[in-house]
């Protein structure tokens, strides 16, 4: 497996003395579509500050494509792209310009730097604002415009720091669609969200950080597959007047024509149409109750957070 | 590490980014003190310098315009560095240089380079304004673009320090009101320190702005109050002290990375 990121005791301890990270161990492969997930406060941020050479480490190593970010910096730089959390360009600087200096930066010659940033622009749908000023954009372009200045050297590791917070559902739905189609083309991504569905409907693997610690590392699929139980509401197509009962599950009626049954590991939910039927009870459609993931989520935060109050 | 081709590409683009932003913004960068060095030939040149006769063998003027070339040249230099570097902190635009892979002594050129481009330009254009005031007499062209490239070179360097210890607005006004203004003031533009009682003849030695500008009228007017010699090779171990303290800053990121 050829490592995309390689993170080994990374520690992290402010001039305050908050210790942000205590050691931690991460490994990315190159190709993954990777989550970075945490409470606000729990060291996301800051790792990834550190990867970027925005926070200065206090102990640990950082490798990326094999080039330690001490030894070998300016390789290792060009490795990665980032799009911070908060806007960072100059708001009086045109569209287009931010993107070019910024390959400007990265060594890249003018023609080249502008045929990148037309590509780039164009593929986000800013092409038609690069002659306006960046502070004129609304806030889901100048998300994008974000996204494009770390795509214009081409970078094999893109880092995104909550890159849809903020943005409304379609647009969110069009940069996932963006970055999956840059994974697709080989471009190793990490990104911290908020939004587990995001994270659930993205990533193949999935790293939860609290407190400056690892708590899970594992692949989507297989954290998910960790979950007890899933609850799982039923609309219905008539009223009840009571709550039915249906052995071996919990049984929830939330009004007349709602009900909410937990469903436990190893049962299954053709057994839970069956039992509904025989009552003559028809369901019109059926959700999760909440993100399976968001549950996880909280489960290990919480158990995290005992662990941590108990020491 | 990067190439010297892709080294010259990030330091053009700084360059590039910081010329395009005092141009941009050329009513707060190049009119003001155009506007006030005028104010200052028709108020202390013409109007006050008329009745206080010759100094330094020539006339009143004549004796002012290095000295008032230089305070433009000072000012703009210092202030184009630390407002432009400052303000890329302030709003963390400075990040987009800090994760690329530009090193720091190109950080550190583009920055200096920009804020001596400003300096020069502005010292031009208020020399030009000079003209319809007196006419320009260049006695030594090589010392004079000498000491004026030093002098941007020496303050650009002292902004950058001060942009990078800056946590405010305000602690980016505090050296030139407090510290440039008075020097400039008291660095012998609008007398000549042999007017000056000894003992006040030897704090103004202590001065460093007072040598730029004696340097600077000694190119212009050939008029000579303090070595010429020893106030280039001064002015040169000051400006390289300063940039190699803004290059340790960078390399130690100070005040720039957690």
């Amino acid at each position: 497996m050829t490592v995309a990121l390689d993170i080994k005791g990374l520690k992290k301890t402010y001039s305050d003395g908050f210790e942000a990270l205590k050691g931690i161990d991460l490994q990315v492969a190159k190709g993954d579509f990777f989550a970075l997930l945490g409470p606000n406060g729990a060291g996301k941020s800051t790792t990834i500050g550190v990867i970027c050479s925005l926070v200065k480490k206090t102990g640990g190593s950082v490798c990326v494509f094999g080039k330690d970010i001490d030894t070998d910096f300016s390789a290792a730089k060009q490795y990665i792209g980032v799009v911070p959390q908060e806007f960072n360009f100059n708001m009086f600087e045109k569209v287009k310009d931010i993107v070019v200096n910024q390959a400007g930066y990265y060594g890249m010659p003018k023609k080249l730097a502008l045929a990148r940033a037309e590509k780039y622009l164009r593929q986000l749908g800013l092409w038609d604002m690069r002659d306006k000023v960046s502070r004129g954009l609304s806030g889901g372009m100048k998300r994008r415009l974000m996204i494009a200045r770390a795509l214009v050297h081409e970078p094999q590791l893109l880092i995104l720091d909550e890159p849809t917070a903020g943005v409304d559902i379609e647009l969110r739905r069009s940069m996932w669609a963006f970055l999956q189609e840059i994974n697709t083309q080989g471009t190793t991504i990490i990104l911290t969200t908020h939004y587990l569905e995001e994270a659930e409907s993205l990533c193949r693997n999935i790293a939860i950080i609290d407190h400056g610690e690892i708590v899970e590392n594992t692949s989507v699929k297989s954290l998910l597959k960790q979950l007890s139980s899933e609850v799982f509401i039923f609309d219905l197509a008539r009223s009840l007047s009571d709550c039915p009962e249906m052995n071996g599950y919990s049984v929830k009626q939330i009004d007349a024509s709602t009900l909410e049954v937990a469903v436990n590991k190893g049962q299954l939910l053709n057994e839970v149409f069956a039992k509904l039927s025989a009552m003559s009870i028809d369901v019109v459609s059926m959700r999760n109750k909440s993100n399976r993931l968001e549950e996880l989520f909280i489960s290990l935060v919480n158990s995290n957070k005992a662990t941590v109050e108990v020491r | 590490m990067m190439d010297t081709r892709s080294q010259l590409t990030a330091f053009s683009t700084i360059i590039r980014k910081e010329v395009t932003r005092f141009l941009r913004i050329w009513p707060q960068t190049l009119l003001p003190p155009v506007i006030t060095m005028a104010l200052y030939f028709v108020i202390f040149g013409r109007l006050i310098g008329e009745r206080i006769g010759p100094m330094g063998g020539v006339d009143y003027m004549s004796f002012v315009v290095p000295g008032l070339v230089m305070m433009a040249v000072i000012n703009s230099s210092y202030s184009n560095v630390v407002s432009s570097f400052y303000s890329a902190k302030f709003t963390k635009c400075i990040e987009e240089i800090l994760v690329s892979p530009t090193p720091n002594y190109i950080i550190l050129a583009g920055y200096i380079g920009g804020g001596m481009l400003r300096g020069v330009l502005v010292g031009l254009i208020v020399l030009l304004v000079s003209l319809f005031f007196s006419p320009l007499e260049i006695h030594n062209l090589y010392i004079t673009v000498l000491v004026v490239m030093l002098t941007s070179l020496l303050f650009a360097a002292a902004g950058l320090v001060n942009a990078i210890y800056a946590n405010s607005f305000d602690d980016i006004s505090i050296v030139p009101t407090f510290v440039l203004t008075p020097l400039t003031y008291l660095g012998g533009v609008f007398y000549s320190t042999s007017l000056l009682p000894d003992f006040w003849q030897g704090v103004s030695m202590l001065n460093p702005i007072l040598y730029l500008v004696s340097t600077f009228r000694y190119g212009l007017l050939g008029f000579e109050d303090v070595s010429v010699f020893a106030s280039l090779i001064g002015i040169f171990i000051l400006a390289l002290t300063l940039l190699m303290l803004c290059l340790v800053l960078l390399e130690k990121s100070v005040r720039l990375r957690n």
